[in-house]
């Protein structure tokens, strides 16, 4: 199953690699992985989705907390969340398809950040389902370029991922 | 404020030798190179902190490793950059498997060239970080005190482990001068390694226990590792349980005693691989379910219920689920049970242990640890059998890796825990005589005996030489049957005895060798040589004593647990399995 695990680390060179070299080292999947520091400069925070059965996933958590530099962390797939995804998408766009491509970007929410006189640069933010369809959708559409930030989620209601 | 208040001003390096002192820390085992050149000029400056120097970084990391296996305390390693520190790894490997503290400084290339390929260069933080439990650089001379404080705490707590401190040349310079203070305790929020173990839980495993009509008590290296044999001790003669050891666990419960079943898995003894697979209770204490004990997890002990004591929850339910989890450290987690039950109302069922009793004990009487017995060769057991009587079961026994390891398990009983020093994890051939070393050094007056064999002895064969530098008066048992024995066990029984590089040809003459390096040396042939034989090594008090003992190159260790089968299915001799 697919599930969302969020971590407060130290904000130390070297952490991030420890949490990489983890899943590496003990063969566990990485889907994404997404990093930055948070409002307290210390502390950053890494979204990660990975895939695995109730017990791989019971080691990954346990494997994560050992590292001395996590703090804290939550699997977010374990009660109600919010997920999302960035995603720009460069696609052709000239003659009748200009029109196409915008409508369709209209229809998920998208917003056209970049144009050319051939091409479209869409950003679509939404659940990675969401951005998938996208992509779906533009199947008739040369895409040149696809880039996504990789989910982030956080925890719905009070709940909150801090120290 | 008055001048004495004022903190001594040092350099990097001279703090971090202060630090060690500090830190109680006696010995330090190492080899220096340039990046460590001014660290050694601080070591050399001062008379607390004790060097030794090894011939290969290897054997600093096995020694300081077997320091803290017998004593509990940290050992302490220094090597310069690159080669020393890359030659430090399997060292470190092998604490990191064990759950070993121990504190690895190793020098760097000076700040402004890490990246550049410099001489001397590796990534030794990106090399060693699956090996460590942590490992820190230092970036700033002044927060020396505070990470060498930082490292011993991470290494010792918890479930312990190695800790690496890489320290760039530029932040020892001897010149520059740092107010030094060494921290009393230090914190860090994100680890906090101390567990009680839970009450609620604590008292469900007492209950079950007190249930049970098959229990069998399973103990490892945690219980040597958290100094809680006396506890385990007492917890299992009051409830009357069966108790088997891991490999790692071995002397935490006294291999003497009646209640003791022997080793358990892969070379484990018949009667306690059969309770095992047969046991309605499992209780594992500081053990962590590891393949060479279970043999195929799928078929692993059918019916029983797993409690199961770790400070680690990641070692809780890994393999093996357990239905009775505690995570804490072993020695109040004992205590608190042992406290509890004095005060709960259940009853054993002793007549339904009285029946267990018998079936182990008949189980005990189908192999019960016994070996062909020749009157023309030297077996095996037979001298780790002789070498128990010569010193009164109460030598530290350091071994390396193969047939030679598996016999010392079997047959040196094991009265006390912290004695008993071999490579369960990682397998480290290499391993026993820097270890015999390490502890040499700290106990000079106890009997250290390294038992290894000619394959793994000539692994780190050069530190004879520190030996007799620090005059190490440890006793060598080289079992010598002229092959790489586990491997051609396994050749004989899997690939019909084709021994593919498994003999060795051309073995040095070790007596020779021995002498050469300023030791004694003497050789055994014939069984009847062995007595007078060990009679004089052990009169030799303060001298190394490389007794090579030619043994009969036929045999196997046995029962050996039958590959994919369950925890009873066992090879028992050539001839039989179960």
């Amino acid at each position: 199953m697919r599930h969302i695990i969020a971590v407060l680390l130290e904000n130390e060179s070297g952490a991030l690699a420890r949490v990489v070299g983890l899943f590496a080292q003990r063969g566990y999947n990485i889907d994404s992985l997404t990093v930055a520091a948070t409002e307290d400069p210390t502390l950053s925070r890494l979204t990660l989705v990975t895939r695995g059965d109730d017990q791989v996933i019971e080691q990954i958590t346990k494997q994560l907390h050992k590292l001395i530099e996590v703090v804290k962390l939550v699997d977010l797939s374990e009660s109600a969340h919010i997920e999302r995804e960035l995603m720009m998408v460069k696609v052709k766009a000239s003659g009748d398809q200009r029109e196409e491509v915008k409508r369709c970007a209209d229809i998920f929410r998208g917003q056209i950040i970049d144009v050319s006189p051939t091409t479209y640069t869409i950003q679509v933010v939404g659940t990675s389902e969401k951005l998938e369809a996208f992509i779906e959708a533009m199947s008739n559409t040369q895409i040149l370029e696809v880039v996504r930030t990789g989910v982030s989620g956080i925890s719905r209601g009070e709940k909150a991922l801090a120290l | 404020m008055s001048q004495q208040n004022q903190p001594e001003m040092l350099s990097g390096g001279a703090m971090l030798v202060r630090a060690l002192h500090d830190e109680g820390v006696e010995y330090v085992y190492g080899y220096p190179g340039g990046a460590v050149l001014h660290i050694y000029d601080a070591l050399f400056q001062q008379n607390d902190v004790k060097h030794v120097l090894v011939r290969h970084e290897q054997a600093a990391t096995h020694m300081a490793d077997a320091y803290a296996r017998a004593s509990g305390k940290a050992g302490v390693v220094l090597v310069t950059s690159g080669p020393g520190a890359t030659n430090a790894v399997t060292g470190i490997a092998t604490a990191y498997m064990d759950s070993i503290p121990m504190v690895v400084i190793c020098g760097q290339v000076m700040s402004h060239l890490i990246g550049d390929d410099a001489f001397q260069e590796t990534d030794m933080m990106g090399i060693s970080r699956p090996i460590v439990k942590h490992n820190m650089s230092v970036r700033n001379p002044a927060d020396i005190p505070m990470m060498v404080k930082k490292a011993f705490y991470i290494a010792q707590s918890g479930r312990p482990g190695p800790v690496v401190l890489d320290i760039p040349k530029d932040m020892t310079i001897p010149s520059q001068k740092f107010p030094y203070e060494y921290p009393k305790e230090i914190k860090l929020r994100s680890y906090n390694p101390n567990a009680k173990g839970h009450p609620g839980q604590i008292k469900k495993a007492l209950q079950t226990l007190l249930a049970a009509k098959k229990p069998v008590l399973y103990s490892g290296g945690g219980v040597i590792l958290g100094r809680a044999s006396e506890e385990l001790t007492e917890l299992a003669r009051k409830l009357n349980l069966p108790v088997t050891n891991t490999l790692m666990g071995l002397g935490a419960y006294p291999a003497s005693d009646a209640q003791f079943i022997g080793m358990l898995g892969m070379h484990g003894s018949y009667e306690a691989n059969q309770a095992m697979h047969n046991a309605d209770v499992i209780f594992a204490v500081g053990a962590r379910f590891d393949d060479r004990v279970t043999n195929a997890t799928k078929k692993f002990c059918p019916n029983a219920t797993i409690i199961h004591i770790d400070i680690d929850p990641a070692s809780i339910s890994k393999t093996i689920n357990a239905q009775v989890p505690i995570v804490g450290l072993v020695k109040p987690v004992l205590q608190e049970m042992l406290s509890q039950l004095d005060k709960l109302d259940g009853k054993l069922d002793q007549a339904a242990l009285q029946q267990w009793w018998d079936q182990i004990n008949q189980w005990r009487e189908v192999h019960g640890g016994r070996y062909e017995q020749r009157a023309d060769l030297l077996k095996p057991q037979a001298v780790i059998e002789a070498v128990h009587r010569h010193t009164q079961g109460d030598a530290y026994v350091t071994s390396d890796v193969g047939q030679h390891q598996m016999f010392a398990a079997q047959y040196y009983k094991f009265d006390k825990p912290n004695r008993w020093i071999n490579s369960g994890g990682l397998g480290t051939m290499g391993f026993g005589l820097p270890a015999a070393m390490g502890v040499k050094l700290h106990y000079p007056d106890a009997e250290v005996v390294c038992v290894t064999g000619e394959g793994s002895i000539q692994m780190n064969i050069q530190e004879l030489s520190t030996c007799k530098q620090y005059g190490l008066g440890v006793k060598i048992i080289n079992l010598n049957n002229g092959y790489l024995g586990m491997v051609k066990q396994w050749q004989d029984m899997n690939y019909d005895s084709r021994y593919s590089s498994s003999y060795m040809d051309s073995l040095p003459d070790f007596v020779k060798l021995a002498e050469a390096y300023g030791h004694v040396g003497i050789r055994v042939t014939r069984p009847e040589e062995l007595e007078p034989a060990l009679e004089r090594a052990f009169a030799l008090k303060d001298r190394l004593v490389f007794l090579d003992i030619h043994i009969d190159p036929k045999e196997h260790v046995y029962p050996m647990q039958v590959p994919g089968g369950a925890m009873n299915e066992m090879f028992l001799s050539k001839t039989e399995r179960t």
